[in-house]
C-alpha cells in the first residue's frame, strides 16, 4: 500500500465517522501517516455526513480528498450521488445496497455491493452496519489490518464498551466475506 | 513520546494545559466549539478554571483580568467572534500583559458561514484592534505544528509581555491527525511577573495594569517602547518553510492548510516537468519578508494562494520588492483551492511568461 | 499633638481630580476605609472603569487594574477567578455599568462571581461632558437631552438595583445615598457589609450609590445634594432589596 484516501459518507448516525475514525486510529497504530477530516456544520445534526480518510506511508500533503479518492464507501443513495465522481480511475465505491439499490454508474471503477444494514441485523444489532462497510473495504485493500481496528476500537471506545468487541468483529467478518468472493 | 490521534480543536486545548495554562474563557461558536468543549472537562481535572462568559467581548476581558493576575490564560474563537474581542485584544496589547487567542476562522464578512477560510489574515495581521501595536501571530498547517505553535505561544506571550494568536482555519480545528505533546522548540528566558496584580501585599507600592496615558509625551513614549518590543519580534520571531525551491519557475506562497493543497500541486507538477517552489509563512505576523530574498533567479512569478480573495497578497508584494509578477490564486467563502486548479493556475502563469 | 483625624491607609496620596462637590470623593472614602477596617488591603484587586472614576487606580492604595468601558465585571471575573482567597471589586459609574456594560454586570451577577461592584449612578455622564444616561431622570436635561429627558422618546430611567434583585446570583444588594452624614453613614455600613459577603464567599454583592455631578447638572454643590434628595431619591428608592440570611 502507498497511500489510500478514502471518503466515507452517509445519513447521521449510520456511523459513518466513528467508521473513519477507527480507520484512522488504527492506521496510526501500525505508525502510518494518517488524517481524517471531517465535512462540518449543520449537516451534523440528522443530514449526511462524511469523512475524508488518508492512510499513507509517505508524508500527507493536503487532508482534502478532490479527484482522487482510491475507494469510496456510501451508506445511502445521496453520498453515491455525491461521491462517485470523487474516485481516481480504478477506485473501489463500496456501496451498501440494503440501502442503495442503485448501481455506480461509472465504468472505470471497481463497484462492490454490501447490504450492510441487512448483515448487521442479522448478527443482531443495526448499528454495526458501518462496521460491515469497514471489513468489506479492508479486505479489498489490507489498509490496515483487522487486529489494529480492534486495538482502535478499544482505545477509541474503553474498558466500558469492550463487551461488543466480539459483534464488531463478527461485523467486519462479514463484510470482508461478501467481497472475497 | 507517544502520539495520540485528536481532534484540532481539542489538540490545541491540550496543548495549552501542557504549557500551563490554567484558565480559559470562551464563548460558543462553529467551529471552534470542541475546544471550550475540551477545556471545560479537563480544566477542573488541573485545578483549572473554566468560564463559558456571556459573550465574546466578556470573555477577552476576563483574559485581560486573568493576565493582569500574571496566570497563563487563553480564549478561543472564530472570526466574527474575534471582531469582538478585539477591543479587549488591543487593551491586553496596549496593558502589555501576556495571553494566547486562539481563532478557528470561517468565511465572511459578517455572520458569513462556518467552513475553512484564510480571509481574517487583515484582521490578525493589521490589527483588528485600535492603535499602533502587533500581535505575533502563528499559523500552523497541520495539528502537530498546531500542538508544538501553542505551548510556544504561551512561552513568547510570557516573554513579550504581548498577546499571541494561534490562527488555524475550520479545517484545523476539525481534522484528526496523530500528535505528540513536545518541550518547545525555543528556550526563552522568562521574565519575572512582577508588574501582576496579585496583592501589595502591604510590602510594595500597587501595581497597577493599565492602557490609559492622557500626557500625548508618555503616550508616545509607550508607543515608542512598545515598537522597540515589534521590532524585537521582528528580528527574531520570523519562521518560515521553503519547499522544493530549487530552481522553481513559479513560487507559490501558501499557509496554514492552503499551503498543504499548494504542497500537492508542487508535487503534481514536478512530476509533470514543472518546477515550482513553495514559501509557507509560518508566522503571519512578522511576516518572512526575508524568505523572498532566496528566492532562486529560475524564478519568473510569484504565485499567491489564499482561501480568501486576496489578503496576504499585500505581504507578498511588498517582500517582491517589485522584482517579479505577482499572480493570485484564491477561494473565498469556506470553499477550498484544489491541488488542480492550483496547478492549472501556475501552467496558465508559465503559458503567459513564456 | 494630637492626631484627631488620619487618611486612611487605603488612599494614596494622590490628589483626587474630582470637580469641587462632587462625591465620588466621599466613595472613594468609604470604600478605601472599608478595606482599611477588613484588613484586606494588601491583599485587595480594584478595578477601575471608564468614566470620571477612570483614574480610581490611582487613588486606590492596593492593586488596580484599569477596564475598558462597561466590562469591569468581566476583568474582575477573571481576576476573581485566578485569585479566589483575595479582595476583588469594581467601581463602575452609570454610563458604564447601566449602559455600554449591562451585559457584563448581568451575567456577573447570574453567576455570582464573587466580588463586590460600588455602582456610582449621578443619573448623567460625567467625563464625556453631561450627556443622558438610561438612568438620567425624567425632564432632566442634558447635552443630548437637552429639554429635558422626555419617555416617549428614550423610555424612563434604568433601575439598576431593583433590576440586580431579580437575579439570584445577586446575593447583596442595595441603594444607599451619600446626600449628608446619617446617609453616608448607611452607605458606609453597605459597602462594609457587601465586601464581608465576599470575603465569607457567598456570592455577588452590589452597592448602588446616588451621588451628584454638580458641573454636569449645572448647580452648586449644596444644591446638588439637594437635588438628589429630592429628584432622585423618590425615583431611586433607598434601601437594601437582598441581603444573604444569616447563618447561611
Amino acid at each position: 500500500m502507498s497511500t489510500e484516501k478514502i471518503i466515507m459518507a452517509g445519513f447521521g448516525g449510520q456511523g459513518v465517522m466513528s467508521m473513519g475514525q477507527l480507520l484512522t486510529y488504527a492506521g496510526m497504530i501500525e505508525n502510518k501517516q494518517v488524517s481524517w477530516l471531517p465535512s462540518y456544520g449543520p449537516e451534523m445534526r440528522g443530514g449526511t455526513a462524511n469523512c475524508s480518510v488518508i492512510v499513507s506511508d509517505s508524508l500527507i500533503g493536503s487532508p482534502i480528498i478532490t479527484q482522487d479518492a482510491t475507494a469510496v464507501i456510501v451508506m445511502n443513495l445521496p453520498s453515491l450521488i455525491k461521491f462517485e465522481k470523487n474516485l481516481r480511475a480504478n477506485g473501489r465505491v463500496l456501496i451498501n445496497s440494503s440501502l442503495i439499490e442503485k448501481k455506480a454508474e461509472r465504468q472505470d471503477v471497481e463497484d462492490y455491493y454490501i447490504p450492510a444494514n441487512e448483515i448487521a441485523n442479522e448478527i443482531g444489532n443495526l448499528r454495526v452496519a458501518n462496521m460491515v462497510m469497514l471489513g468489506a473495504y479492508l479486505e479489498l485493500t489490507k489498509a490496515v489490518s483487522v487486529d489494529s481496528v480492534i486495538e482502535a476500537f478499544k482505545k477509541v471506545y474503553g474498558a466500558g464498551k469492550e463487551h461488543l468487541i466480539p459483534l464488531n468483529k463478527e461485523a467486519l467478518e462479514r463484510g470482508a466475506a461478501v467481497v472475497r468472493g | 513520546m507517544t502520539r495520540i490521534l485528536m481532534k484540532g480543536n481539542e489538540a490545541i486545548g491540550a496543548a495549552a494545559i501542557k504549557a500551563g495554562c490554567r484558565y480559559f474563557f470562551g464563548y460558543p461558536i462553529t467551529p471552534q466549539n470542541e475546544l471550550p468543549e475540551f477545556m471545560s472537562k479537563e480544566m477542573p481535572k488541573v485545578d483549572g478554571v473554566y468560564v463559558q462568559a456571556e459573550s465574546e467581548v466578556a470573555a477577552i476581558n476576563m483574559v485581560y483580568g486573568a493576565a493582569g493576575t500574571g496566570a497563563r490564560v487563553m480564549t478561543s474563537s472564530s472570526s466574527p467572534g474575534i471582531a469582538l474581542k478585539q477591543e479587549g485584544i488591543t487593551y491586553i496589547a496596549g496593558a502589555e500583559l501576556p495571553c494566547v487567542i486562539v481563532n478557528i476562522s470561517r468565511g465572511g464578512p459578517g455572520l458569513g458561514g462556518i467552513q475553512p477560510s484564510q480571509a481574517d489574515y487583515f484582521q490578525s495581521t493589521r490589527g483588528g484592534g485600535n492603535g499602533d501595536y502587533r500581535l505575533l501571530v502563528y499559523a500552523p498547517a497541520s495539528l502537530q505544528e498546531a500542538v508544538d505553535l501553542v505551548i510556544e505561544a504561551f512561552d513568547a506571550a510570557d516573554y513579550y509581555r504581548n498577546p499571541v494568536m494561534v490562527i488555524g482555519d475550520g479545517m484545523i480545528g476539525q481534522m484528526m491527525e496523530p500528535v505528540e505533546f513536545r518541550e518547545p522548540a525555543t528556550k526563552r528566558e522568562l521574565p519575572t511577573k512582577d508588574w501582576a496584580t496579585t496583592g501589595t501585599n502591604s510590602s510594595r507600592k500597587p501595581n497597577i495594569i493599565n492602557s490609559l496615558a492622557l500626557d500625548p509625551e508618555e503616550l508616545e513614549k509607550h508607543n515608542i517602547k512598545l515598537d522597540k518590543k515589534y521590532k524585537e519580534m521582528e528580528e527574531k520571531e520570523v519562521r518560515y518553510e521553503m519547499y522544493k525551491m530549487e530552481d522553481a519557475e513559479v513560487v507559490m506562497v501558501a499557509y496554514g492548510t492552503t499551503a498543504r493543497i499548494a504542497k500537492n500541486a508542487v508535487d503534481a507538477l514536478e512530476k509533470e516537468g514543472i518546477k515550482v517552489g513553495l514559501i509557507r509563512p509560518i508566522t503571519l505576523w512578522p511576516f518572512p519578508y526575508k524568505a523572498f530574498k532566496e528566492i532562486p533567479a529560475t524564478a519568473k512569478a510569484l504565485l499567491s494562494v489564499e482561501m480568501s480573495m486576496g489578503q496576504m497578497i499585500d505581504d507578498v508584494k511588498i517582500a517582491n520588492e517589485g522584482r517579479l509578477p505577482v499572480e493570485f490564486y484564491g477561494r473565498a467563502g469556506g470553499m477550498i483551492p484544489t491541488p488542480e486548479a492550483i496547478a492549472a493556475k501556475v501552467k496558465d502563469i508559465l503559458g503567459g511568461a513564456k | 499633638m494630637t492626631v484627631v483625624f488620619e487618611k486612611t491607609q487605603g488612599l494614596t496620596d494622590k490628589q483626587f481630580h474630582y470637580c469641587p462637590g462632587c462625591t465620588h470623593g466621599v466613595i472613594h472614602r468609604l470604600v478605601a476605609e472599608v478595606l482599611e477596617e477588613l484588613g484586606v488591603i494588601g491583599k485587595t484587586v480594584g478595578v477601575a472603569p471608564v468614566g470620571c472614576s477612570v483614574l480610581a487606580y490611582d487613588y486606590f492604595n492596593c492593586d488596580m487594574h484599569e477596564a475598558s468601558h462597561g466590562r469591569a465585571p468581566a476583568v474582575a471575573t477573571g481576576i476573581k477567578r485566578v485569585l479566589p482567597e483575595h479582595v476583588v471589586f469594581t467601581y463602575q459609574g452609570d454610563g458604564d455599568l447601566a449602559s455600554i456594560g449591562t451585559a457584563e454586570i448581568i451575567h456577573a451577577a447570574h453567576r455570582s462571581e464573587k466580588f463586590t461592584t460600588i455602582f456610582v449612578n449621578n443619573a448623567i455622564y460625567g467625563m464625556t461632558g453631561g450627556q443622558m444616561a438610561p438612568t438620567t431622570l425624567i425632564g432632566q436635561k442634558t447635552t443630548t437631552s437637552q429639554e429635558g429627558r422626555k419617555q416617549e422618546l428614550t423610555g424612563m430611567p434604568l433601575r439598576i438595583s431593583e433590576m440586580m434583585a431579580t437575579i439570584d446570583g445577586a446575593v447583596f444588594v442595595e441603594r444607599v445615598s451619600v446626600h449628608d452624614v446619617p446617609h453616608i453613614r448607611k452607605a458606609k455600613k453597605a459597602i462594609k457589609k457587601a465586601f464581608e459577603i465576599q470575603l465569607e464567599g457567598k456570592g455577588f454583592g452590589i452597592v448602588e450609590v446616588l451621588s451628584t455631578c454638580p458641573t454636569n447638572w449645572g448647580i452648586t454643590p449644596v444644591d446638588s445634594l439637594k437635588w438628589l434628595e429630592e429628584n432622585m431619591i423618590p425615583y431611586y428608592p433607598l434601601g437594601n432589596f437582598r441581603t444573604p440570611e444569616e447563618g447561611k
